[in-house]
């Protein structure tokens, strides 16, 4: 499988990514976000970081860069496309995925493993995951509070477009265990066609049981099924 | 411009130093001259009183390939990898300014790491502040934690351990300590040395503003009440900016283009291109016109001294010019040559065609003032307290006291504003007696750990000297590491006072006799003096950041229960001390009395046998005893881990508040399967190491027998607490 990382100025997390990918033997290519044309790519990853410095909204600079159109026109031919913390947000400043990522609804930075519950599995992105799985993930990241429309998130909901939601170790969701302000509990979400993964949580952290645990190499695993 | 003596005065030259300024120039400095002596020989660019007593710490050892005098220390970890690592002080600017101070001290340090070609794969920070109650303690505490991981998140390198600590004697003063650490090829390290005449000197990075325009001059001083209005001499951050040329330098650094490399740190340009000269004992000369600028109409004065963030100087090779130019385009920064390397032995300054400045290099560097400043020695206290005429209290009372106050209160408020596992090779994050990084892609890890004892360092600055050295020892042998250099920042009051000299130098004592024992020698550090407001200095606060090899990462272990039944075993003498302890502070407010006595032979024997033991695996986890004495480390045992413990009484100490609460050194508690015990308390005993059973891993509960008996869930929900109800 071919993937392509999409690395802007500030992108932090395109290592790891790249790393987790290779450990799953994807085919994988650094693309510069100055470049104009996309590899023959079947994933395209916008990693976390802090893409232009973030000074204006987060990820609004990176949704305008030349390499962006080629993403937006992939996207939208069915190329499966993960965003993740930064990504994601990217991927709502393109209007790829609806609604917007707030500041977290402590105003700080959050740094910590959480837990998440696999809603929907029934998806290219959780195919390996069993549904109800509760996983460990790590999130790292500012504005992560998930906010959309009454009618956006009835339909999130009503077409399983949640794959993750923010729960205890025990697979609770509620509002104690929702770590940056989420609607619902929103840890990621997906378009109508399920191409395209949003999410807050760092899969490519947790795919080495020396460093973490290896809760997210399903995540990666599933695309290849 | 006429120099007066109120200009000379204002740029924190005294009259003495002013004479030998002309006395080196055969004339009066112009003003822009001043300026540059002013930034050059102040105590935070010059180590006027410190460099005398520096030079007595040890600094060279097998594994180090480079010790203070460059950018950071370097060590050699094996296979070629080198680790690259210094600790900085940002303590004026934060005070000022908290967000940007703690920021651009992460920027800071950041860049001395890559600076020297390693890639940074760890930050640390040590900071202090006031008395949770000072009105100010609250805001800069807010400001300095997001400050530190603004910068360090942004740019995407993990902070992993540190430590904050509050005390009074920081009300007016507080200290923000970053370190980085970073990861190179043995082969391939960068030097500030310049080489070779008519050389190209690259300016990098950043515009140059009006911004920390005196800085180094300020954090030279005490603070008084007009602190506020010095602001401007704070500089602002870019993480973002400096993420750009962190890549850009690390690019350019895979062929041979760069002869010699400095970050713009402190004293900006000025200190950047005089130290390349003198330490290559050449001269010269910048073209001030081409000084990328961020505003209209700035002197030479302003660009020669700004500290604007984000910026680096490149003597490059001939011919590399325009492959290097094309990597700084790709990355969107500024790329100039500004001047050139000469013979002449001078700092030489043009603008608009004129000569504006020259003064020779030597009068900068090596003829700066340097003073042997008078200090008084300090007495070990005496012990005059016995524990049984005071105040009765429950072992259970103080105990819960301790725990929930601010001192001793799980951290993760602070912790959790940091990224600490963005680059995925973090092994173990805060809260561990060390952090743990594996180094990418391979087998080995290394830990590291910041230390301080300011209470230790205060009653009697020798004693705590060496206590600091051995505590850091002891945090990396007890996650498996072994333990290999330090870096350390020295934190003190106003070194014109004979008892702050005083402290100065008998800490660098202290330091010094602990690591020649521990041959455990300093490669880089950082001297921050005048830390105080209105005559009142801060206790002396020496801090250490320690680095050690993990030889396999899989034999990395830490301090978290791992299993119902098995024995805790205590490795170290108790001997009950308990002057300068947290229970005498926290109960009894009782700040007098000697530290702990620090018995060298006993830390590296005691060590280096439980290093023995964790690689042979028969540890299952570890844990140094430290301040809070044994009760607390048993207690951060259970804090993060499933499990609990059942303690049984002390056979022989007949007062269970010594026993508990003391703070003697060179101890540590060992998780150990039962199977195991026999053995290892064998080679234990064959050492001569004194070990007893105190405790076995239960369920759900921490118990002290026939004393008290707490769910561990509520333990650690008072564990929790006070930061978030600050």
């Amino acid at each position: 499988m071919n993937s392509s990382i999409i690395v802007f100025p500030g992108s932090n997390c395109d290592r790891d990514i790249a790393v987790a990918l290779e450990k799953l033997k994807f085919q994988n290519t650094m693309v510069w976000h100055k470049n104009t044309a996309l590899p023959k790519s079947d994933l395209i990853v916008l990693p976390g970081g802090f893409s232009y410095g973030d000074y204006l909204r987060s990820g609004a600079i990176a949704a305008k860069s030349n390499i962006l159109n080629e993403v937006i026109k992939a996207a939208n031919k069915g190329c499966l496309v993960l965003g993740i913390c930064n990504g994601f947000q990217i991927l709502t400043e393109t209007g790829l995925l609806n609604g917007v990522l707030l500041r977290n609804k402590k105003l700080k930075f959050l740094g910590k493993d959480i837990y998440v519950k696999a809603v929907n599995s029934d998806n290219k992105f959780c195919n390996k995951y069993k549904q109800g799985q509760i996983l460990r993930f790590n999130i790292a990241h500012n504005e992560g509070n998930y906010f959309t429309s009454k009618d956006h998130l009835k339909q999130l909901e009503d077409k399983n477009l949640i794959p993750f939601k923010y729960c205890d170790e025990k697979g609770n969701v509620n509002e104690e265990n929702n770590p940056n302000g989420s609607l619902n509990n929103i840890a990621g979400i997906f378009n109508d066609k399920k191409n395209i993964l949003g999410m807050m949580p760092h899969p490519e952290r947790m795919v080495d049981r020396m460093i973490s645990n290896d809760d997210g190499f399903n995540l990666f695993a599933s695309l290849l099924n | 411009m006429k120099i007066t003596n109120a200009i000379v005065e204002k740029h924190g030259l005294k009259p003495d130093e002013y004479s030998k300024i002309k006395e080196l120039l055969k004339r009066e400095p112009n003003f822009l001259e001043l300026g540059i002596f002013s930034a050059m020989w102040n105590e935070h660019c010059s180590y006027k009183s410190s460099r005398i007593h520096l030079k007595n710490l040890p600094t060279k050892g097998k594994q180090v390939i480079q010790g203070p005098g460059e950018n950071a220390g370097v060590i050699d970890i094996g296979d070629d990898d080198a680790i690259i690592f210094k600790i900085e002080s940002h303590n004026h600017p934060s005070y000022i300014e908290p967000y940007q101070g703690a920021a651009t001290g992460v920027g800071g340090i950041l860049r001395d790491v890559f600076t020297m070609g390693a890639r940074p794969i760890a930050l640390l920070n040590s900071i202090h502040f006031g008395s949770p109650d000072h009105p100010k303690t609250k805001t800069l505490l807010n400001g300095v934690v997001s400050g530190i991981g603004g910068y360090g998140n942004c740019i995407g390198i993990p902070t992993v351990a540190g430590e904050t600590k509050f005390n009074s004697s920081y009300n007016e003063n507080i200290l923000v300590n970053a370190m980085a650490v970073g990861h190179a090829n043995k082969n391939k390290i960068f030097y500030s040395k310049a080489k070779g005449i008519n050389k190209s000197v690259v300016y990098v990075g950043s515009k140059t503003g009006r911004d920390g325009i005196h800085g180094a001059s300020m954090a030279s001083a005490e603070f008084d009440e007009n602190s506020e209005d010095k602001k401007p001499t704070v500089q602002v951050g870019d993480p973002f900016t400096e993420k750009l040329l962190m890549e850009a330098c690390l690019e350019l650094m895979k062929d041979k283009s760069i002869i010699s490399i400095q970050d713009m740190g402190a004293a900006g340009l000025t200190s950047s291109s005089v130290e390349m000269a003198s330490k290559g004992d050449l001269g010269i000369e910048l073209y001030l016109d081409k000084v990328p600028c961020r505003e209209e109409g700035m002197t030479p004065y302003e660009m020669m001294l700004s500290e604007s963030q984000e910026r680096m100087l490149i003597i490059l090779e001939d011919k590399k010019e325009k492959d290097a130019k094309k990597i700084f385009e790709k990355w969107d920064l500024d790329f100039v040559v500004i001047g050139k390397t000469t013979d002449s032995n001078n700092l030489t300054l043009k603008f608009k065609n004129e000569i504006v400045g020259e003064i020779p290099i030597d009068a900068l560097a090596s003829k700066a003032p340097l003073y042997d400043r008078k200090w008084t020695k300090k007495k070990l206290p005496e012990k005059k307290i016995n524990v049984k005429d005071l105040k009765k209290i429950k072992l259970e009372d103080a105990f819960l006291k301790i725990i929930s106050s601010p001192n001793q209160s799980n951290k993760s408020w602070v912790t959790e504003q940091f990224d600490q596992m963005v680059m995925a090779d973090t092994v173990q994050r805060s809260g561990a007696d060390s952090a743990v990084i594996r180094i990418h892609k391979k087998e080995k890890a290394i830990a590291v750990a910041v230390d301080s004892s300011a209470n230790y360092c205060k009653a009697h600055p020798l004693t705590g000297g060496k206590q600091i050295v051995c505590e850091s020892w002891r945090n990396l042998i007890s996650v498996g590491a072994k333990p290999i250099a330090i870096t350390n920042c020295l934190n003190f009051g106003n070194p014109e006072n004979t008892k702050v000299m005083g402290e100065f130098a008998e800490c660098l004592i202290g330091i010094k006799e602990a690591c020649e024992f521990l041959e455990y020698p300093v490669v880089s550090g950082n001297v921050s003096f005048y830390n105080g407001t209105n005559k009142k200095n801060i206790d002396p606060t020496p801090v250490i950041g320690g680095v050690g090899l993990i030889q396999d990462t899989k034999n990395t272990i830490n301090h978290i229960l791992k299993k119902e039944g098995n024995i805790i075993l205590q490795v170290g003498k108790t001997f009950g001390h308990l002057y300068q302890s947290v229970f005498f502070k926290e109960i009894y407010s009782i700040t007098e009395g000697p530290p702990p006595d620090v018995n060298l032979a006993n830390e590296k024997h005691n060590g280096e046998i439980l290093l023995k033991l964790i690689n042979k695996k028969l540890i299952t986890s570890a844990h140094d005893v430290s301040s809070g004495g044994l009760i607390l480390a048993l207690a951060e045992m259970c804090f993060t881990s499933e499990y609990g413990l059942k303690i049984g009484k002390p056979q022989k100490l007949s007062n269970l508040m010594e026993y508990y609460f003391g703070e003697d050194q060179g101890r540590y508690l060992l998780e150990i399967e039962e199977k195991n015990l026999t053995v290892v308390a064998k080679i234990l005993n064959e050492y001569n190491i004194f070990n007893e059973s105190i405790a076995t891993v239960q369920k759900d509960y921490f118990e002290m027998l026939g004393e008290f008996k707490i769910n561990k869930n509520d333990l650690c929900k008072m564990n929790n607490k006070w930061y978030n109800n600050y």
